[in-house]
């Protein structure tokens, strides 16, 4: 008897797999603009999850509520077993430098150049990187990673908007974060170049075994990418499953994201 | 009926808008008050702005003492006190034409320009990225620009008050024959520090008043590019209001001070 509980729960421990964002019954409105209304999602460990929703439902709401950007009205969030409301700005801090945020407009600084971008996010979390005192190793390092290294010394308004996705991508790899969330990283981009971002994405969840969390309604880029995937529809995740399974179903909610 | 209505929410959206300012300016003390200090990004900023202003400034100021003195001269010719001149053209330049003159430009230039920048900063999710890669927006962008302005305003006054007092001194060099030496003799023996000082600590609210005004738009701006050109008209136009009503409060409380 004894034996097989231990069995059991051996068996039960290698399908679960560790949790590193939770988001249970997400509430948030902008006056009478509901626009999350019990929102629950889980990533896993390794994972790569694509969320996919209609322009103005709540998917950018949704992950800034995940780094605190946004408050949300009621629910419970956890990043890597820490629950978001309750942190001091300090330990915010540091479990936002294990999270890289990819924004939907690359977000570059534009009033720097691309070395000082990659810098930025090194000012805060030196401890992180070994107290380094040269960072020029390491900008070039993630320039390198996206194929952008002869642009170091560029200026944003000087790339395109392909490179400046790349290069926002580089800044959000550089404190070699655990979980990354792609804020639409295809939007906007040509067919071409957004397969370069998806092959790149896929590239850098291989080398550095992040987690990923990602937002988009390119269903290409969700094809190739998404091990699972879960629709936000009206405020709540309305369905989940692989994309296989998703792009077979006859709802007709569902099938309005597949047609093309 | 409507049309009461409408007035009560515009004055309502008046108080608001004042309280809210209000909140933020004392969020700035608190803020610059706290380390870690961005000492850097302060002297950009005092250098940029200082820069920016300088030639705006002089030459408005070469132009206003030109003027000045041109159109008083008949008057004071005329109950032969044009002797007077220099300290009549000295005291009320030092006074109040200097820093209200200025401090106009420097909301047309700064404040705008602020809330231009902070604007599409926020527009584009760039304050946001400072956000979560940890660095304090709020310190980075708004206490080094608000404490900018507010060392630089008085800087620039002066600067204005010399070019100023040099036009002057130049019509009465051409048309009065007086020595530049002489004039400037006059002005100096003319002027107190009843006069120096409350001019220049009303400088330093003229510089905080256009900074903060600035600030406060653009770090608020509302989404969209069309945000960003009401943040930056609507800081030129709510920093130049607010300004003289900070220029009658320092003549006010100048008056109890220095009996005037
Ligand atoms: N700061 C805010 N203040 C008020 N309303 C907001 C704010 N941010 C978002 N909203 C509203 O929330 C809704 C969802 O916005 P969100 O940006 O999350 O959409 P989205 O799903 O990311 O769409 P898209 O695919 O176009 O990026 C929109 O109706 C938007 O107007
Ligand atoms: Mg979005």
């Amino acid at each position: 008897m004894e034996k097989q509980d231990y069995i059991s729960e051996q068996i039960d421990s290698l399908d679960q797999r560790e949790p590193v964002i939770e988001i249970r019954d997400l509430h948030k409105s902008f006056g009478d603009n509901h626009v999350l209304n019990g929102f629950s999602m889980t990533l896993y460990k390794g994972e790569n999850l694509v969320v996919m929703g209609k322009s103005g439902s709540g998917k950018s709401v949704m992950i800034k509520c995940l780094v605190g950007l946004i408050q949300p009205d009621s629910g419970f969030l956890s990043v890597m077993g820490k629950e978001i409301k309750t942190l001091d700005r300090k330990t915010l801090d540091a479990l936002r430098s294990d999270i890289g945020f990819l924004f939907q407009g690359s977000a570059l600084y534009d009033s720097m150049t691309v070395r000082e971008n990659l810098e930025f996010p090194m000012r805060r979390h030196k401890e992180k990187l070994g107290n380094i005192r040269d960072t020029t190793p390491l900008v070039l390092e993630a320039l390198e990673n996206v194929g952008l290294a002869h642009t170091v010394d560029l200026m944003p308004s000087e790339l395109s908007g392909g490179m400046k996705r790349r290069v926002a991508l580089a800044r959000t790899l550089i404190l070699k974060p655990k979980i990354i969330l792609y804020d639409e990283p295809t939007s906007g981009l040509d067919p071409i170049t957004s397969k370069e971002i998806i092959q790149l994405m896929g590239r850098v969840q291989k080398k550095y075994g992040t987690s990923s969390l990602i937002i988009t309604h390119d269903v290409d880029c969700a094809r190739v990418i998404s091990e699972r995937m879960v629709l936000l529809v009206e405020g709540k995740n309305y369905i989940e499953g692989s994309y296989t399974e998703l792009s077979k179903s006859t709802d007709p909610k569902v099938e309005a994201f597949f047609k093309k | 009926m409507a049309y009461v209505l409408q007035s009560y929410k515009k004055i309502r959206q008046f108080f608001i808008e004042i309280g809210e300012l209000s909140y933020f300016a004392m969020r700035y003390f608190k803020e610059a008050l706290k380390p870690p200090w961005e000492f850097k990004e302060l002297l950009r900023q005092c250098y940029h702005m200082g820069n920016r202003s300088l030639v705006l400034v002089g030459v408005t100021g070469f132009i206003i003492g030109l003027v000045l003195t041109l159109q008083s001269r008949p008057t004071l010719q005329e109950f032969g006190a044009v002797s007077w001149m220099p300290n009549m053209v000295g005291i009320s330049i030092v006074r109040e034409i200097g820093p209200v003159i200025t401090a106009l430009i420097c909301a047309g230039r700064i404040a705008s320009g602020i809330g231009a920048e902070l604007g599409s900063m926020r527009v584009t999710e760039q304050i946001d990225a400072m956000e979560v890669s940890g660095t304090n927006p709020f310190k980075y962008l708004v206490v080094t620009r608000i404490t900018a302005t507010m060392l630089m305003l008085p800087l620039l006054v002066i600067f204005g008050d010399m070019i100023a007092l040099y036009g002057s001194a130049l019509v009465e060099n051409l048309k009065g024959d007086v020595s530049f030496q002489l004039y400037f003799n006059t002005v100096f023996d003319a002027l107190e520090f009843g006069d120096l000082i409350p001019a220049t600590i009303k400088s330093f609210f003229f510089g905080f008043t256009i900074g903060l005004v600035g600030c406060y738009k653009g770090y608020y701006s509302k989404k969209g590019t069309a945000g960003v050109g009401i943040a930056a008209n609507t800081a030129v136009v709510t920093a130049s209001l607010l300004l003289f009503v900070v220029d009658f409060i320092a003549v006010f409380v100048s008056d109890i001070f220095f009996e005037l």
